[in-house]
């Protein structure tokens, strides 16, 4: 009993309480901050080959809309997410084409085609995309996204790889 | 440095002295039968929580309650903790609280001058099963439907008014999505409302009052 380190009584209640305390918490809230961003770490990245139209249908030099749905499940609903683009034509190979992702690179709203004005004009910001997918006016920080990877099937059809977020 | 921001705030908020009158006031010889209310007040405050991080997830409408439900207990991150120790701290606190108000009746403690504190005590008893009969029927199963339709047609034998008691309850004749939904918004706003506000006079009460004595045989 000489020791100059005597924990009273009520110093050892404190921190015995302290360390209990601290152990619960951390055995619950630990799981509650991931319970919470869960979602957030879920990866999704299906990919596909998704048909946008038949080869033929595109003509040279004008871009043609297509658009497809996909269908992913968040929770406990199945939740229909709609994507769509312009491919345009530069030749006659199949090789040489272009495919636009009608997605604004400023705020994800989408964008459409207007032929008098000769651009995709976004409704949201007015922002403005040539032909080709470069900007021309307005506030996106960079030219519209582009499908890298397409082919031509046996068919005719026209296929983009697609990959989800 | 941590001394003087302390001493700043203490001289403001008090800090000594809520630390004194909360957590170090005088008790006479108690035993452990005297934390039950302290016990069910934290099992309220882990109900508390554990049902907020649920409303994250769960939806009070038919159609998907019960998938929301199954979501969270398999689809989410440790969903099964959270909503387990909520599943599980509803009986725990309706049997502490229940065994907290036999303990103040056998040591006669709701006696002068702590006539109120039992009686709020009541208003907490009702209240937490309250809190018991609304939250069973969130889950939206089998289990729940029939508990639901059961108590509140027990509720409509209530002479005169029970009819209207029944329609009150359910949102109208039948079990539905207003039952539903009015249930879940008793469950996490109304009762709780009050039995927070009910809580706050019973803790001030008993801070005033002290614990009481165990009674002796002169008593």
């Amino acid at each position: 009993m000489s020791g100059s380190h005597e924990l009273s009584r009520r110093d050892f209640i404190k921190v015995t309480t302290g360390i209990v305390g601290g152990l619960i918490g951390a055995v619950i809230g630990l799981p509650s901050i991931y319970y919470l961003i869960d979602p957030a770490l879920r990866e999704g990245g299906k990919e596909a080959w998704i048909p946008i139209g038949k080869f033929e249908d595109m003509q040279v030099g004008v871009p043609y809309p297509f658009s497809f749905t996909r269908v992913q499940v968040n929770g406990w609903e199945r939740t229909a997410s709609s994507f769509g683009g312009y491919a345009i034509r530069k030749s006659d190979s199949p090789e040489d084409l272009l495919v636009l992702n009608s997605r604004c690179t400023h705020l994800a709203c989408t964008v459409n085609w207007h032929e008098e004005s000769d651009a995709y004009i976004c409704p949201c910001h007015d922002a403005k995309f040539s032909m080709a997918g470069e900007v021309l006016d307005g506030p996106p920080p960079r030219a519209l996204d582009v499908y890298d990877e397409h082919r031509l099937t046996a068919d005719g059809l026209i296929e983009i790889f697609f990959k989800e977020a | 440095m941590f001394k003087n921001i302390y001493d700043w705030l203490d001289e403001r908020l008090g800090l000594n002295d809520l630390y004194t009158n909360l957590l170090d006031r005088p008790e006479p010889k108690t035993t452990w039968w005297n934390t039950l209310g302290s016990a069910s007040m934290f099992l309220f405050i882990m109900q508390g929580l554990t049902g907020i991080f649920l409303t994250v997830y769960y939806t009070p409408s038919p159609d998907h309650a019960y998938d929301s439900v199954q979501y969270i207990m398999e689809g989410v991150a440790f969903g099964w903790l959270i909503r387990g120790i909520h599943h599980w701290g509803a009986t725990l606190m309706v049997v502490l609280v229940f065994v907290h108000m036999l303990r103040v009746f056998y040591t006669a403690s709701f006696k002068f001058p702590r006539e109120l504190t039992w009686l709020i005590g009541i208003g907490l008893f009702l209240t937490t099963l309250g809190m018991g009969f609304t939250g069973y029927l969130l889950p939206w199963n089998q289990k729940a439907y029939w508990a639901t339709t059961v108590g509140t047609q027990i509720a409509g034998t209530a002479p005169f008014l029970g009819e209207f008691i029944l329609k009150a309850l359910r949102g109208g004749p039948d079990l539905s999505a207003l039952t539903l939904q009015r249930f879940f918004s008793a469950h996490i706003w109304i009762i709780p409302a009050v039995l927070v506000g009910l809580m706050g006079i019973h803790l001030y009460l008993i801070i005033k009052h002290g614990e009481s004595h165990f009674p002796t045989k002169e008593d």
